[in-house]
């Protein structure tokens, strides 16, 4: 689905199903330089389950237009206008990574705007290492080599995933290879230079849910824990063995805490919708 | 400076796409013979279904063995998902109907296996799909047969049987400069010896019944999917970037990105067309992935050792093998394939036909049997064979003479090839 938001165009995954004004809207956003495709196993189960989904494309990445913004609170203001965009007043939010830090910011500065908030590989500070701020500087391989080796866990270097036939981290280097001239810069350099977590934590006033990977090294299970300390309404779930990924490495476990959460603190929502052919 | 360690090649072959099972701690991949799976509960039916949830509904579309074997080929090949299929000729196929359908055109090398020429000259034509070919050396003749409705450019990284290489690169950018994907038929090399994507090539498929195999007990094929094409961007390929009628209108490229081609081939291509890979062929070939590594080094080595006998014996009219002194493409050889052009060759006799059939018939430890890529060595006369199907003018233009024999070498002590070969050349001659 293609939106108009400040001119430029704003492109995004709806799950298979066109968005209905009368369902609630679940917004989902990718981290550093990656795209909408990295929700490929959420995004169709919400939209056949009573959600209008939009699973966005940042600017300047995927398919949207227009350029990067340097800032994670601009990308937040930027989600809102989404909404706007979208014609809607409310929505559920979730981020990943670096789209955790845009929605927790989105969440502070906009709690009217937000019914829920889920954090997968959520922290409330993301530094870069130095070394992997300099290769994606100059857009080296091995920027993308780093991005792809950290966010996975070990477990899954070797593959064994329940999508039969996808390999893991062939499929993780594709996409950031994707990704536009400076673009994992820009948005590495967002993130590390992100500090208002904390507060924006304690300004967020709606339920928010973190799902965590439990041998996450790029947002550890400890660096969510000023998160834990400032939010007023919070749940974990914690995916053993998943690392920072976990949408993509653990698609069950992750999909089971979070359709959990909805159902139980997201409010009324409509009767599921019809299935598609496959199979026997 | 860092530098993130990815399991290499070597242990990709042994390891990747398992970890022993949780219930029993079995080491070895199970083979999981069963037609189909338990859901949790009606909520989960529904899910798998819709592509909501993952896992496996039906052998025909997906089966945990088989899944084992897609993602430890989609690792050695360096791309982001496989098919596998009951066949090499399924994956070519399956790889094609993805892509396109009637009014569609294949720009193809000449020198390909007979079976996959005669798919595209006479096959797929009734289908409303047609094909021009163009010598894999001439690479300027790929740009001029590009047609708006070209969809795919093909080849084999070593042609069947001349051994022909194709400017990969060069190749790639004109089908790229086109809009279209470069899919390679890298079973002769192998991932060990050459991997297609990082030269520039889109798609892959393989007879996994040859070497990645390597014992000749199963047969089977495999394709897959770099993840480097961009279909959306292109424009030429609706099945992949539009509404699909079923699922719901889903749009691959939008929901799957970089695997929409191989999601595509699997969701529709097995579930319609069928020729899936089953769970016993999976683990037969799984086992020939272990060793691939060590096999490859071994049967290059062995091949050298043999071109050099060949290429020194007076009853040996001609030789072709990449590496040799005169081969034409020597040089790219050496750029492409740096650890070895594989284990076949072709090679004519002083005699002609006659003289092959005397030598094919006096060998002892070689195998005369349609099939390449085996431990054993193994021969073969394609011009009354694998490749009978051609006209004369197509043998011709795949450079398959009646005098020419192909030889596939094997993991045998390399002074008994010789001397096999030896015993043969000389009865060859007798009159």
């Amino acid at each position: 689905m293609k939106l108009t938001v400040d001119g430029a165009q704003a492109d995004a995954s709806t799950g298979g199903r066109p968005l209905d004004p009368e369902s609630p809207l679940l917004v989902m956003v990718h981290g550093a330089a990656l795209d909408k495709t990295i929700w490929q196993l959420q995004t169709r189960y919400f939209a056949h389950r009573g959600y209008s989904v939009l699973a966005v494309d940042l600017p300047g990445h995927g398919a949207s237009g227009g350029d990067p913004l340097p800032s994670i609170g601009g990308y937040a203001d930027w989600l809102i206008r989404v909404l706007d965009a979208a014609g809607c007043e409310r929505a559920h939010l979730a981020g990943h990574s670096m789209g955790g830090l845009i929605t927790l910011e989105a969440a502070a500065r906009h709690p009217d705007r937000v019914r829920t908030l889920t954090l997968a590989g959520g922290a409330a500070a993301m530094p870069v290492h130095p070394a992997l701020l300099e290769a994606a500087a100059s857009d080296a391989p091995l920027a993308y080599r780093l991005m792809t080796s950290w966010g996975y866990g070990k477990r899954s270097h070797l593959g064994g995933h329940r999508t039969p036939g996808l390999w893991m981290t062939g499929a993780a280097l594709r996409l950031w290879e994707r990704a536009a001239p400076g673009l994992l810069w820009n948005d590495l350099r967002a993130c590390d230079e992100y500090g208002d977590g904390p507060a924006a934590a304690r300004a967020v006033r709606c339920p928010t849910l973190l799902i965590t990977g439990s041998i996450d090294i790029m947002a550890p299970p400890a660096a969510a824990e000023p998160l834990r300390e400032g939010l007023a309404d919070w749940e974990e779930t914690v995916i053993p063995g998943a690392g920072h990924i976990m949408m993509i490495e653990q698609p069950d476990p992750t999909l089971d805490a979070w359709a959990d959460f909805l159902e139980r603190r997201g409010g009324e929502r409509p009767p599921p919708q019809g299935k598609g052919p496959g199979g026997e | 400076m860092l530098d993130p360690k990815f399991p290499d090649f070597e242990t990709l072959g042994v390891h990747a796409g398992h970890h022993p099972d949780s219930d029993f701690g079995a080491r070895e991949v199970p083979i999981y013979q069963t037609a189909s799976y338990v859901f949790r509960d009606t909520e989960h039916a529904a899910g798998l279904f819709n592509l909501e949830r993952q896992g496996h509904i039906y052998s025909r579309i997906s089966n945990p063995t088989v899944a084992v074997l897609e993602e430890r080929l989609a690792a050695l090949e360096g791309g982001v998902g496989t098919v596998a299929t009951a066949s090499g000729m399924a994956a070519l196929f399956l790889g094609i109907a993805t892509l396109m359908g009637s009014g569609g055109h294949i720009v193809s090398s000449s020198s390909l296996y007979g079976g996959a020429n005669n798919l595209l000259s006479v096959t797929l034509p009734r289908f409303g799909i047609t094909a021009d070919f163009v010598h894999p050396r001439d690479t300027d003749g790929f740009r001029e047969a590009i047609r708006p409705e070209t969809r795919l450019v093909f080849g084999e990284t070593l042609g069947n049987p001349g051994l022909e290489i194709m400017d990969v690169p060069a190749v790639a950018e004109i089908a790229h400069r086109a809009g279209v994907p470069l899919m390679l038929d890298n079973t002769f090399a192998t991932p060990y010896l050459f991997r297609p994507f990082d030269w520039g090539a889109d798609l892959v498929y393989h007879s996994i019944t040859k070497f990645i195999g390597g014992h000749g007990l199963a047969v089977g094929g495999a394709l897959i999917d770099g993840g480097t094409f961009d279909w959306e961007k292109s424009g030429l390929f609706p099945t992949l970037a539009e509404p699909y009628p079923s699922y719901h209108g889903l749009r691959f490229t939008e929901e799957f990105g970089t695997q929409a081609f191989i999601v595509r081939a699997r969701v529709e291509g097995l579930r319609d067309f069928g020729a899936p890979l089953g769970p016993q062929d999976a683990f037969y070939i799984l086992q020939g992935t272990k060793t691939l590594a060590l096999r490859m080094r071994r049967h290059v080595e062995n091949a050298r050792t043999v071109a050099r006998f060949l290429q020194g014996r007076e009853e040996v009219a001609w030789i072709t093998y990449p590496e040799l002194d005169g081969h034409p493409d020597r040089e790219r050889a050496a750029r492409l394939l740096p650890r070895g052009c594989g284990a076949i060759m072709a090679f004519g006799l002083k005699g002609g036909r006659e003289a092959g059939r005397r030598f094919i018939e006096r060998l002892r430890i070689f195998s005369h049997l349609a099939n390449v890529g085996d431990a054993r060595s193994l021969v073969i006369h394609p011009a009354s064979t694998t490749h009978s199907t051609m006209s004369p003018a197509q043998l011709a233009a795949a450079g398959v003479g009646e005098d020419l024999v192909r030889l596939s070498i094997g993991l045998e002590d390399p002074g008994d090839l010789t001397d096999d070969l030896a015993a043969a050349l000389r009865a060859s001659q007798r009159k």
